[in-house]
Parts: structure tokens; sequence; C-alpha cells
């Protein structure tokens, strides 16, 4: 015997699933990013910025995937946003990190 | 469908969903890096991999038909970001990245406008569920975009964008209907999710919220407004994630949205501000009244004494302030240490808090002009070491080396934890004019019996203080 399964009630229980790791990811970033000391709070800033453009993966399937003309459209736009930021996020984090030197030994 | 095809496209599926499982462990591995100097850089590019790893992850999707649009756009945007990435001085860092917050929550905001499209152009229902995270994506996303927006203008200083703070009266009131608004509109979608205009309309009221919160906000207040910012691009993305159903973007933006709120949170404890007031946009309240009135006189000295005291100092700790990016004399600022490093001296940085126009921009300009970051101090660290210093150095910081703080419960910033200046020998400050800070109010550390000024661009005056050591 098959049960119909409303597609609102499976769309609740898939919801609820998602919320259970957003907030466990949330916890592991709370964990972690609390112990990020203020000497690299920039960095984190702009590090959180560029891991943030995993938005690409959406923006990739909206402009790949050819469902209408807009969604193409608008999708092909994200992808140049979410790029910017995946590209100059991860090479200006660099750049300061590359900055952040120990004390050198005495001479 | 063939046995075979069936498999290949469980196997293409299957790929993607391992590659984002890494690229979220990668990410995480990447954050936990962060936790120390030393090796912040490899954690980044764990991340960096990860990142790359999902975008390959996704190309091989069996959804994605066509791939003209996907290479100009990754072409386009690789183009701006180049620059963006290697060209921006570590002085511009806050406006940076006020406008990369704006590009991933433009990105977050267009994604839910096409899925959105899609959707209704499918004819079929949208489950409630996923309406629901659509109107907190395009949300979230439109209010950060332009909130990141007057951000960028006001940092950058462009001239159609005001800098000082805007306000008008009632405009509580108008923002409290605004918001209203909003939130009606999106509960009315998540009953009626084929209600086309009213999506529209809420994705244009959201673009005027994200202008109205961040517009009556002044320069000092931006390091909690760019943290909250993060945040809100963070959930934007997450929501995104709910939105499309993946897990990848839930996880990566949970992880940015938590490290916004954080900085918020510390941000605003430094400022002395309460948790709720951050948590609703509304700092950067004018202040009407600005505390005691201060007595006595400020004392100036030249140039000459000045060298001649800290060519003698033994201990030396240099507050460096927003005027320090202004002028740019994060590189003189070295040589002068070294000057008195020379002499047997010793230097050191205090850091505080929010000094600069975003959290820890002060040790990235620091450790630009090669300074140790071991010398970095954190206020509570450095706090001690006042009373037995010679020299504390001010260069372009105010209210948080103000006394006030500590003693006239009549001033704005009474409460707010600063570092102990008056505590140490002598006190040289230079500042540009004789203008009060950021918050507009005196500062009696200025008075003080054993502070001496030095007015004009710290940069010359540092340049002049190290010709003048090298004389001594």
């Amino acid at each position: 015997m098959h049960e119909i399964i409303d597609p609102e009630r499976l769309a609740l229980l898939n919801q609820f699933l998602k919320f259970f790791i957003f907030i466990l990811a949330g916890f592991v970033g709370f964990l972690v990013i609390t112990r990020v000391p203020p000497l690299l709070h920039t960095p984190l800033m702009s590090a959180t910025n560029a891991i943030s453009a995993i938005s690409i993966v959406g923006a990739l399937v909206a402009a790949g995937r050819e469902a209408n003309r807009l969604a193409t459209i608008l999708g092909f736009v994200a992808v140049i946003c979410a790029t910017i930021n995946v590209v100059g996020g991860f090479i200006i984090t660099d750049r300061m990190l590359r900055m952040f030197k120990r004390q050198e030994g005495p001479k | 469908m063939t046995d075979a095809v069936a498999g290949f496209s469980l196997a293409r599926e299957a790929v993607t969903l391992v590659t984002y499982l890494i690229a979220s462990v990668l990410f995480i591995l990447g954050l936990k890096g962060l936790t120390k100097a030393d090796t912040a850089r490899r954690g980044m590019q764990y991340a960096a991999i990860g990142m790359l790893l999902a975008i390959i992850g996704t190309l091989i999707k069996q959804d994605i038909v066509s791939y003209a649009w996907i290479a100009g756009g990754l072409l386009i945007g690789s183009i701006i970001g180049w620059p963006l990435g290697t060209q921006v001085p570590m002085t511009a860092m806050p406006q940076r990245v006020a406008i990369s917050h704006m590009f991933g929550a433009l990105a977050a905001t267009l994604v839910g406008i096409a899925e959105y499209h899609t959707h209704i152009l499918g004819g079929e229902a949208i489950p409630r569920p996923i309406m629901a995270a659509l109107g907190f994506e395009v949300l979230f996303g439109a209010l950060t975009v332009t909130g990141s927006f007057v951000a960028f203008g006001k940092l950058q200083e462009l001239k159609w964008v005001p800098g000082r703070p805007v306000t008008y009266k009632g405009q509580n009131f108008v923002n409290a209907i605004v918001f209203a608004s909003a939130v009606a509109m999106f509960l009315y979608l998540v009953w009626r999710p084929d209600a086309q205009t009213v999506f529209y309309a809420m994705v244009a009221v959201a673009f005027v919220i994200g202008a109205s919160l961040v517009l009556p906000i002044g320069g000092g207040d931006m390091p909690v407004v760019i943290s909250l910012l993060n945040s809100y691009a963070g959930l934007a993305a997450s929501a995104t994630g709910f939105a499309i159903d993946n897990s990848l973007l839930i996880i990566a933006g949970a992880l940015d949205g938590a490290s916004g709120f954080i900085l918020s949170i510390i941000m605003s404890k430094a400022m002395n501000r309460s948790f709720g007031n951050v948590l609703f946009g509304a700092f950067g309240a004018p202040v009407a009244q600005s505390g005691a009135a201060v007595e006595g006189e400020m004392k100036e000295l030249s140039v000459e004494d000045a060298a001649m005291q800290l060519a003698y100092a033994q201990r030396v700790i240099v507050v460096p302030g927003y005027g320090l990016a202004v002028a740019q004399a994060q590189q003189v600022v070295r040589e002068l240490a070294h000057e008195v490093e020379r002499r047997g001296g010793e230097v050191k940085y205090a850091i505080h808090p929010v000094a600069g126009r975003m959290p820890g921009h002060m040790n990235v300009l620091l450790a630009e002009a090669n300074i140790a970051y071991e010398k970095l101090l954190e206020m509570d660290e450095v706090n001690p070491d006042f009373p037995t210093t010679d020299v504390a150095l001010v260069i372009g910081a105010n209210d948080v080396v103000n006394p006030a703080a500590r003693k006239d419960k009549s001033s704005p910033i009474y409460g707010m934890p600063i570092l102990d200046v008056d505590k140490a020998k002598s006190i040289f400050v230079l500042k540009r004019g004789k203008g009060k800070g950021f918050a507009g109010i005196e500062n009696e550390l200025f008075f003080d019996e054993k502070t001496r000024m030095l007015y004009g661009d710290a940069k010359a005056t540092l340049t002049r203080l190290v010709a003048e050591m090298k004389q001594v």
C-alpha cells in the first residue's frame, strides 16, 4: 500500500533536516571563531567573505540550467559577483596573512 | 533511461556530493587555521582548495546543460576580482570588505529571484517551506546589498553618499513601518507563494531597508556595521542553501553568519553598546549631551624636544588610531620604533578593538609595515604596562584613550573600555588639529599635565621626529 506523500509535508521535513545542519554548522563556527585572536579579525572577515562566495554553486546552476531567459541572465550576473569574491577574496586574504611575521631571532 | 545511463548519472550525483562534503570540512579547517597567525595562511589555502572542489563538483552536475554563460561569468568575475585582490591598498580594507559583502549578497539575491521566477514559470506550486527560505534569502540579500553599498560609499568618501549620519525627525517610526511591511509581505508570500507582485515589492522594500539602516551611521561605528553586514551576507547564503537544497551553502553561510555575529558582539562590547542595540541596527543615534567640559589648556611641544625625549626613552608604547591610516604613516612609525630600539629602548603597540574602521584593521596596517605581530598587543594585555612606560605615543586615536570613559558618568562614552594611556609617565599626542574626536567629546587626556601635543599631519610629524632622533 502506498501512502500519498504531500509535497508540502516532504519539503517541511526536508527543511527541518537542513535546519539541523545549519544549527550544527553555526555551533562549530561559534566554537572555532571565538578562538580567533583580535590580531586576525580583519583576515577573518575577509576569509569568511570569500568562503560565503560559495553561493557561486547556486549561481552556476542558475546560469547553466537553461530554465528560462531571465533566470539564465540573473544567474550569469550572480556568477560574476560570486567569482569576484572567490578570486579577489582568497587573494587578498592571502596577501594579508603573508604580512604577519614573527619577530626575527637575535642577530 | 537504460540502467547504465541511470548508474552513470547517479555516480555523477554522488561525486558532486562528495566534493561538497570535502569542501565543508576544508572550510572549517581553514577557519581553524585562523586561530593562530602561524597556521592561518595554510588554513586559507585549504579553504581555497575546498572552494575549487565545490565549483568543479557543481560543473559536473547533470542539470547544467550549457556552459557558455557560466564561462563568460567566471571570466568576467575573475578579471574584476583579480585587481580587487592584488591592487587594493591595506588602508582601504574596510571599504574593500564592504563592497565584497555587496557582491556576495547580490549573488544570493539574484539566485533567489531566478529560482522564484523559474518556479513560477514551471507552473507548479512552490511548497511553503521552500518559499519561506526564498523569502529569507532575498530579504537578507537585498538589504545587505544596499546596506553594504552605503557603507562602502561612506568609507570610500564618495561625494554623493553622505559620510555624516543622516537623521530626520520620526526616522525610527518610518523605519519601523517599512520593516513591518516587509515582514507582512514575507508572511503573505509564505501563505500565497504565487503572489508575484508581492515578491518583487518585498525585494524592493528590502533594498530600501538596507540603505535606511546604514545611512544614519557615522564612520566611527563602522566596525559594528561591517560585522553585522558580514553576518547578514552569510545568512543570505545559508538561506540560499535552504531554497535550492544545498547543504554546503547552508554550512558555509552559517560559518560566515556566526563569524559576523561574534565580531559584532565583540565590537559592540568594545564600544559599550548593548547587544540589542546592535541587533536592531539602532546604533549611531545622535548624542545630545557631550559630557562635562574640560578645564585647562593643551600644551604644545616642539618636534626637537619630543625627539630628545623619545631618544632617551626606555619603554615606548605606540597607540594607533584611524588617523594613522588616513595619514598613511605606518611605515614611518616603524622607522621611529627602529630608532628607539637602536638605542636600547623597547617599543610595543597597543591596539584597541575598535581602533580603525573595521575589526583588526590596525593590526593589518602595522603588519604591512613589517612590524612583528608579537609586538601588537591587545588592550587587556597592554594596559598593565602603561604605568612603567616612559612615553605613550598616541597617533590619530582619540575616544579610545579618553579617561572620561572611566569616570565621567555624563559622558556618552562612559563605560567603554579604554587604553590606560593616562597612566604613562609622559604622553605625546599626534593630532591633525585641535578638533574633537569622532564622538564629538572633549578628551581630558589632551589637557593632562603629562600630555604634550604635536599638531599637524601624522606622517610629516613622524618623519621629522625620526630625522631629529637620528641627530641626537
